[in-house]
């Protein structure tokens, strides 16, 4: 059952005999004086799809950024896989961890970013290579090889040669989506992916990812806005704002059923913006 | 006209040495400012002080006050130092500052989710960098370089000030001899843009070259 008040208790995994594969801790963040994460606890366990809302400024894409550490947080604790991210501790203290290490821990938390940033001077092919050849020191041939068959599992085969100026956006976002997929990641995150998008391309990149999330095979942070995928593909919704978690559960309660006010105002304001 | 054709070789090595100087400068430019301009950006304080108090300085000081700082304040201290190692030294010093800039305003205009991307495949900052930010900072980085390594072909003529012989130190020496002042100097000139006119096509050939599709 969800608890409404209480961040500490909320997001606790739901299969209690398997370690989570992304265990969150009393997370904290500030930007300046500005206070974004204000101890966040969530726990998400091997093959879980977690899809996070709220209003921008919540923090749910710092929060996000925080997990593959292109953003460091000032205190508490972010595991992958059993894995302290970003710092060593000592003594009950974080010491900065070394940039190897911190990569290391990145090329197991593929990330899929609002605005694709796919590399523009590689073909689509060579974007999904890409990690694998320079990151895992697959042989290139075999690198390619695999990226070919992840581009026809997101409906591309026929843009492998294809520049990114040269595809559209949900194209893009396709590819970008292959690219975080050929590292074989155990974590992937995405962060409003969809939000960029013109809104006739919007579906196709959700159809990718309702069949990612359908295979359970990896492990899924989304931040979005979209309630739909949200309802339909989640195991669980999060519901951040004000940088703190407000409430967590399954789609139909925490959709359906929300109990805090908070998440009640979110929730109408987005119906009617939104019309949907 | 037949003075000029005895004379011409002549010309040449000075057409030889400027060649060199520019050379060597242009490499060594381009390495210092690679370095200098990924310091200037990513770099450590005690890294980025020093060197922008570089960049400004020799920015600031004409070419000519560089040389002669190089060819006579060593001797002063019981070091040798030839005109040609000299002015090599002094324009490189002049062009690394240039380039650094260069390169950190072509690297800093790089979108920052193309640096993000790479991170979070797992990239460290060389591979980064190399592979990722560089090829894209590029289009940006070469016509500004190819203008600077110009200025070096045409600052190279400063060497005659410390009896270099590049093209117009000979030039200065064939008009001596043959008083034909008027059609040495045409030559020397035509010199001067046959080499800076085939720079900047490989400018432009380099340009095309790291534009990538549209």
């Amino acid at each position: 059952m969800t608890d409404t008040g209480h961040a500490s208790t909320v997001g606790e995994a739901t299969a209690p005999n398997a370690p989570p594969m992304v265990r969150i801790r009393d997370v904290h963040k500030r930007f300046g004086a500005l206070e974004v994460l204000k101890g966040i606890d969530l726990d998400v366990r091997q093959g879980e799809v977690v899809c996070i809302i709220g209003a921008s400024g919540s923090g749910k894409t710092t929060l996000l950024r925080c997990i593959n550490f292109l953003e460091p947080y000032d205190s508490g604790r972010i595991y992958v896989d059993g894995e302290l991210v970003g710092y060593h501790e000592r003594g009950g203290r974080l010491v900065p961890a070394r940039e190897k290490e911190i990569a290391r821990v990145r090329a197991e938390t593929a990330m899929v970013f609002q605005q694709f940033n796919l590399f523009p001077h590689m073909t689509a092919l060579n974007n999904v290579a890409f990690g694998p050849i320079k990151v895992r020191g697959v042989a290139k041939d075999a690198a390619r090889e695999r990226a070919r068959e992840l581009l026809a599992r997101v409906g591309l085969s026929d843009k492998a040669d294809a520049y990114p100026a040269q595809l559209s956006g949900g194209q893009q976002q396709r590819v970008a989506i292959a690219r975080a997929l050929a590292m074989e990641p155990k974590v992937m995150l995405f962060d409003e992916v969809t939000s960029a998008l013109d809104p006739e391309l919007v579906g196709e990149v959700l159809a990718v990812m309702e069949d990612l999330a359908a295979s359970h095979g990896v492990t899924m942070i989304v931040v979005t806005h979209e309630m739909m995928f949200a309802r339909e593909a989640a195991d669980r919704v999060v519901f951040m704002d004000g940088g703190v978690i407000v409430e967590a559960g399954p789609p139909d309660e925490v959709l359906g059923a929300p109990r805090s006010d908070r998440l009640r105002a979110f929730l109408r304001r987005f119906t009617t913006s939104r019309g949907s | 006209m037949a003075s000029i054709i005895d004379e011409l070789p002549l010309l040449l090595q000075g057409v030889v040495a400027t060649l060199q100087i520019s050379m060597l400068v242009v490499v060594a430019g381009s390495i210092v400012g690679v370095f200098g301009g990924l310091g200037l950006l990513f770099g450590p304080i005690w890294l980025r002080a020093p060197l922008r108090g570089y960049v400004d300085v020799v920015r600031g000081l004409p070419l000519l006050v560089t040389i002669f700082i190089i060819y006579y304040v060593p001797p002063a201290f019981d070091i040798d130092i030839s005109g040609f190692a000299a002015v090599v030294v002094a324009l490189s010093i002049f062009a690394g500052a240039h380039i650094s800039e260069i390169v950190r305003g072509g690297v800093a205009s790089v979108a920052k989710g193309q640096s993000d991307a790479a991170k979070a495949l797992g990239l460290t900052f060389w591979p980064r960098i190399w592979s990722v930010v560089l090829p894209q900072a590029l289009p940006s980085i070469i016509p500004p370089w190819t203008n600077t390594a110009i200025e070096m072909v045409k600052g190279s003529s400063l060497a005659y000030l410390v009896s270099v012989s590049e093209l117009l130190f000979q030039t200065y020496k064939v008009v001596g001899r043959t008083g034909a002042a008027m059609e040495i100097y045409i030559a020397a000139a035509l010199l001067y843009f046959a080499i800076n006119f085939a720079v900047s096509r490989f400018g432009a050939w380099l340009e095309r070259r790291v534009r990538y599709a549209l």
